[in-house]
């Protein structure tokens, strides 16, 4: 089962708040009138310039073994390989916003717009995350009308380059999945193009599968924890914060 | 209040149009073009980057400010260079080859342009001999390279290994960041410096302006 999904523009736009948090402003702050106006010349900009697909397609659990194994540069022990085999399905992902948002930030940056700029790439940043929120919607909708779908199951994406899955990982993933249909290429160097791109595994299953502990050693880097927040948002059946 | 002091507090507040206006009128009342960089834009500036350091204010402000000061400097810098009034000190910045991320390094070079340095921007995807090229054909007392994925970083050491080849070690500071980074791996690679976020880039180029 592959499928391309034509992600609507209005399903994915990005929230001031979520801009703002992107850039690092705390959400206590109130945002002042300067700084509020760029951020909606932002979401207008990238309402007008953004181009969301995603893609994904099912992959057994075997074969997504291999993918895992890529160019065998992940960490020793990860979180991923103890719940992915446990899965009830699993499907390989990636979103794009697409090259003219970014052609537009840099244009921004190049004539000095730099306030317009950088909130015209946290918008395209925070949209690419509600994209891969879309196709994991898509993703469960699908196993549901297939019967293989239930309140008692979550759906989780992974994406290599986080928690001990080497972002190399991408070259067997493309290799599988070819994003390139919807305009994605992966350089020699495992960098996508467009740049607001995101690649990555959905795994669904059982909520239990999921629960694993923050105390891997890369674990010690982690700025974010996010996959606290996640664990939480399937366990208590809850979609995550929309602050984005 | 005088039009200098007008000017720092309206590029801080980010009022570009104000800027623009104030910086003319500082011209025509015969103030130094030099001075006026100097108290009102970069001074300005430096409060910014203070500001923004004590999260008193963030990334918007600095750039709505950083905005405003190119307003500025757009009407000073014809006349700094007939003037023939040199910079403070040149730094050459780019993006690693194979890496295409340029947003934390433009965000680098508008901070160190607002601390009152010449910033040679390369771009994206720079290859270790453009960056010593530039470097020394600009005589630039700073290379600043930037990377956010593990696998574009190992090229920041190729750049290194390059200036030792090339005997420009010596005359050369590096300076390294993006969010993959650390201080350990910048020690690693001998680096000289390794940068969280901008405002700390500046105060490093600073401090090794200070020991040149
Ligand atoms: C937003 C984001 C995204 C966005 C947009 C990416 C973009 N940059 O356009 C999206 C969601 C699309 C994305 C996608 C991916 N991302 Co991402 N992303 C981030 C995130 C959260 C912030 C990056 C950012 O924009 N920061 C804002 C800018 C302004 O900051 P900055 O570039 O770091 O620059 C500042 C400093 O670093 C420093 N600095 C930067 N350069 C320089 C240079 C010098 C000389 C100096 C002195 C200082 C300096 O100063 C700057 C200003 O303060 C980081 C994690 C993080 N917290 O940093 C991960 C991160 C960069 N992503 C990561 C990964 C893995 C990915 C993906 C590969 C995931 C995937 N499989 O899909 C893809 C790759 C996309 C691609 N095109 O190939 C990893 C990369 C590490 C690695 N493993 O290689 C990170 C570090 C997350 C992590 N795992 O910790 N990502
Ligand atoms: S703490 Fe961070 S690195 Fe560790 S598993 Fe959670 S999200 Fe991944």
């Amino acid at each position: 089962m592959r499928r391309v999904i034509d992600i609507k523009t209005e399903d994915i736009t990005p929230s001031i708040t979520g801009i703002l948090a992107h850039q690092g402003m705390p959400p206590h702050v109130q945002a002042d009138e300067p700084t509020l106006k760029p951020a909606r010349e932002a979401i207008a900009l990238w309402e007008h310039l953004s181009q969301p697909v995603g893609i994904f397609a099912e992959i057994a659990i075997h074969e997504f073994a291999q993918v895992y194994i890529g160019e065998s540069r992940n960490e020793p022990e990860t979180p991923l390989p103890n719940i992915y085999q446990r899965a009830n399905a699993l499907a390989l992902f990636a979103v794009t916003v697409g090259h003219d948002v970014e052609q537009e930030i840099r244009r921004l940056f190049e004539t000095n717009e730099f306030p317009l700029g950088a909130m015209l790439d946290a918008a395209a940043s925070v949209s690419a995350e509600k994209a891969v929120d879309v196709v994991q919607d898509r993703f469960r909708k699908h196993l549901s009308v297939v019967g293989r779908w239930d309140r008692s199951k979550g759906v989780m994406p992974f994406s290599p380059g986080y928690c001990g899955w080497h972002v190399s990982g991408q070259r067997a993933l493309f290799d599988t999945l070819h994003p390139e249909e919807i305009g994605i290429e992966l350089s020699d160097s495992y960098l996508m193009q467009p740049l607001k791109s995101i690649s990555g595994v959905l795994v669904a299953g059982a909520k239990d599968i999921f629960q694993f502990d923050d105390d891997f050693p890369f674990c010690s880097e982690c700025a974010t924890r996010s996959c606290r927040e996640r664990i939480m948002s399937i366990i208590e059946n809850q979609p995550k914060a929309d602050t984005r | 209040m005088d039009t200098l002091q007008q000017l720092s507090e309206n590029m801080q507040k980010g009022n570009a149009d104000q800027v623009a206006r104030l910086t003319q009128q500082a011209i025509d009342e015969g103030c130094e073009p030099k001075t006026i960089l100097d108290d009102a834009l970069v001074g300005g500036m430096a409060v910014v980057g203070y500001k923004f350091k004590k999260h008193e204010i963030f990334l918007p402000h600095v750039l709505l400010a950083a905005k405003a000061m190119h307003a500025g400097m757009d009407l000073l810098k014809p006349l700094l260079v007939k003037d023939g009034i040199p910079t403070i000190g040149k730094v050459v910045t780019g993006t690693v080859q194979g890496d295409q991320h340029d947003i934390g390094k433009n965000l680098v070079g508008i901070m160190l342009k607002g601390a009152g340095f010449e910033v040679v921007d390369l771009g994206r995807d720079v290859s270790p001999e453009k960056f010593l090229d530039a470097a020394v054909s600009e005589k630039a007392i700073v290379i600043g390279m930037s990377a956010l994925l593990t696998t574009t970083m190992p090229v920041m050491r190729k750049v290194i290994a390059l200036a030792h080849e090339r005997n420009v070690r010596d005359q050369l500071k590096f300076i390294v960041g993006g969010a993959p980074m650390s201080k350990e791996y910048a020690q690693k690679i001998g680096a000289d410096a390794y940068c969280y976020d901008a405002v700390s880039a500046v105060e490093c180029v600073k401090r090794f302006i200070g020991a040149h």
